[in-house]
C-alpha cells in the first residue's frame, strides 16, 4: 500500500496504545499480547497521529521540531507502513 | 543497592528489562484440560499470594519496564481481588490482558473490569463443537463460552481467541475458523499443544500426524486469504515436526517473567520442573534481585551453559538452543540441546513420538482408547 494523501488525518488503529517507556526511554506500541519497540523517528511521526492533523500539517511540524526539510517523502513511507500493519488507519 | 548502579551492571551484562509480565492468580480452575501446561503436582504448592503481595509484584516489575502484563492461571477469575489488581495494572500502565477460560465472566464483573481499565480478553475455546469442547475440559461450558464471547464483543474489548490444537480437534480446523469468524474474533491464536504439565502426561494421545497438521495449516492459509486483515491468526507450528527448534521465551531471562501463584518467580512458566534451580520468592526477594541477581534466572542466561552440538553452532545466537524444559523432559538434561533440533544427538526420541502419531493416524489404536489424565488442580 502507497499513496497516503497529504491530506489524509492518520489516527492510532483500533486496538493498538501508544506510550512513552521512561524504563526503556522509547515508544511503543502495544496490542493484545503484543508490543512494538518504535525508533526515536517512529514515535516522533506516529505521537503526531491524532486523527485531528493531515499528513501535511505533521509533515510541517516534525519539520520545524527537528529543523530539517524534504521528510514528506520518508515520513508518508512510515505512515503507509503503518497503515499496512494496522498500527495507523486512515480514512478510505 | 542503588537502582542506577544495579541499572549499570545489568546493561554491562547485556540484561533487557522482563518486558512480559504473567502473574499466574490462582491454580484453581473449573476446567480439567488434558492439554493444561500447568504443573500436575499442584496440590504440593503453596498457598496464593494475597492481594497485597501481587500489587507490589505489579510495581516492582514495571519499575523495571514490565509492560505487557498476563493475568492467568489457573482461571484468574477464580480470584475475587481480579478487578483491584486490574485496576492497579491500569494506573501502573500496563497494557492488561486477561487470559480465561470465560468461566465466572459474569456482565457485572467484565462491566467491573472494563472500568477498572482492562485492555484486552483472551477467550479460549477446546472446539468448535460443544461435543468435544465439553469432552477435552471435561465440562458443560461450551454455550457458556459462545455467551462470554458476545459479551466481549458487547463490552468493546478487542475479542481474542485462543484454540489450543491436537489430534482430537485439529481436523476441525474449517469449523474452528468459522467459529472464529462467526463470533466476530479480530485475532485467533491456533496454538498446537506444547507438551509440557498436563500435555505431557497424555502426549502420546494428542500428537497430530505430519498430514493432519499440514492440512490444518493449508485450510489456515485458504482461510486467511478469504478473510484478509479482519482478522489476524497465528498458527502456532508443533515443534515436534521442525527440524529446528522454538527460540523459546526468546532465551530464559532475557525479556519473559512469570509470577507462579505461590510467588515463585519463574524465567517460563513450566520451568518450575527444572532440577538444580531454586526458584527465588516474590515474598523473600524483589522482583528487581530476582531478575538480575538470582541464580535461577542468570544460569540460562547467554550461552556459557550450553553443551555441544549448541556451544560452537552458528544457529545459538537464534533459537538459543531451544526450550530448556523440553531438553529436560525428554533427555533428563535441561543443558542438552531442545531434541526438536536435528542437530541433537537425542533427536531420535522426538522422531519416535512423531511416527507413534503417525501409527496411531493410520490405523493404529484410536485416539481416544488412549487414556486421557484429565487435570486435576487437587492432585
Amino acid at each position: 500500500m502507497s499513496g497516503i494523501s497529504a491530506t489524509a488525518k492518520p489516527r492510532l488503529g483500533r486496538g493498538f496504545r501508544l506510550q512513552w517507556e521512561e524504563a526503556q526511554q522509547t515508544h511503543v506500541l502495544l496490542y493484545p499480547e503484543g508490543i512494538v519497540k518504535l525508533n526515536g523517528s517512529a514515535g516522533a511521526i506516529m505521537t503526531r497521529c491524532d486523527g485531528t492533523r493531515t499528513l501535511e500539517a505533521i509533515v510541517d511540524d516534525l519539520e520545524r521540531t527537528f529543523r530539517a526539510t524534504g521528510l514528506a517523502a520518508d515520513v508518508e513511507a512510515f505512515v503507509a507502513l503503518a497503515v499496512e500493519r494496522q498500527w495507523l488507519e486512515v480514512d478510505e | 543497592m542503588s537502582r542506577t548502579s544495579a541499572d549499570a551492571r545489568a546493561a554491562s551484562r547485556g540484561i533487557g528489562p522482563p518486558l512480559w509480565l504473567l502473574c499466574e492468580l490462582t491454580y484453581r480452575c473449573p476446567l480439567h484440560c488434558v492439554f493444561c501446561y500447568n504443573p500436575t503436582n499442584m496440590r504440593s504448592i503453596g498457598s496464593e499470594l494475597d492481594t497485597s503481595a501481587w500489587l507490589k509484584v505489579l510495581r516492582e516489575a514495571r519499575a523495571l519496564g514490565a509492560v505487557q502484563l498476563g493475568l492467568s492461571g489457573g482461571e484468574p477469575l477464580a480470584r475475587d481481588d481480579l478487578e483491584e489488581i486490574v485496576a492497579e495494572a491500569h494506573r501502573l500502565g500496563y497494557y492488561v490482558n486477561l487470559i480465561t477460560s470465560g468461566v465466572g465472566l459474569t456482565e457485572p464483573r467484565i462491566r467491573a473490569l472494563k472500568e477498572a481499565g482492562l485492555d484486552h480478553i483472551q477467550l479460549s475455546f477446546q472446539d468448535s463443537t460443544r461435543e468435544v469442547n465439553d469432552f477435552l475440559s471435561s465440562t458443560r461450558t461450551f454455550d457458556l463460552k459462545s455467551k462470554v464471547a458476545a459479551l466481549i464483543k458487547r463490552y468493546g474489548y478487542p475479542m481474542v481467541l485462543n484454540v489450543v490444537l491436537h489430534r482430537l480437534n485439529i481436523d476441525h480446523i474449517d469449523e474452528i475458523l468459522e467459529m472464529a469468524e462467526r463470533l466476530g474474533a479480530e485475532y485467533l491464536e491456533l496454538a498446537n499443544t506444547q507438551y509440557y504439565g498436563w500435555a505431557w502426561k497424555n502426549r502420546d494421545a494428542l500428537l497430530p500426524s505430519r498430514a493432519q497438521v499440514r492440512r490444518a495449516e493449508e485450510a489456515t492459509n485458504r482461510f486467511r486469504e478469504r478473510i484478509g486483515q479482519r482478522m489476524r491468526i497465528y498458527f502456532v507450528v508443533p515443534d515436534y515436526f521442525e527440524k529446528r527448534p522454538k527460540p523459546c521465551m526468546n532465551g530464559l531471562g532475557s525479556i519473559f517473567l512469570t509470577i507462579a501463584p505461590d510467588g515463585v518467580a519463574l524465567p517460563c512458566h513450566s520451568a518450575r520442573i527444572l532440577p538444580g534451580l531454586e526458584f527465588p520468592n516474590v515474598e523473600e526477594a524483589s522482583v528487581d534481585e530476582i531478575w538480575y541477581e538470582s541464580d535461577a534466572f542468570n544460569r540460562f542466561r547467554g550461552d556459557g551453559w550450553m553443551k555441544e552440538p549448541c556451544r560452537s553452532c552458528p544457529e545459538r545466537a537464534r533459537d538459543f538452543g531451544g526450550c530448556r524444559c523440553q531438553a529436560y523432559l525428554l533427555t533428563g538434561d535441561p543443558a542438552n540441546a531442545d531434541p526438536v533440533c536435528e542437530l541433537s544427538p537425542h533427536h531420535g526420541l522426538v522422531v519416535a513420538a512423531v511416527e507413534r502419531a503417525e501409527r496411531a493416524a493410520n490405523g493404529g489404536a484410536p485416539a481416544r482408547e488412549v487414556p486421557l489424565v484429565f487435570r486435576d488442580h487437587r492432585r
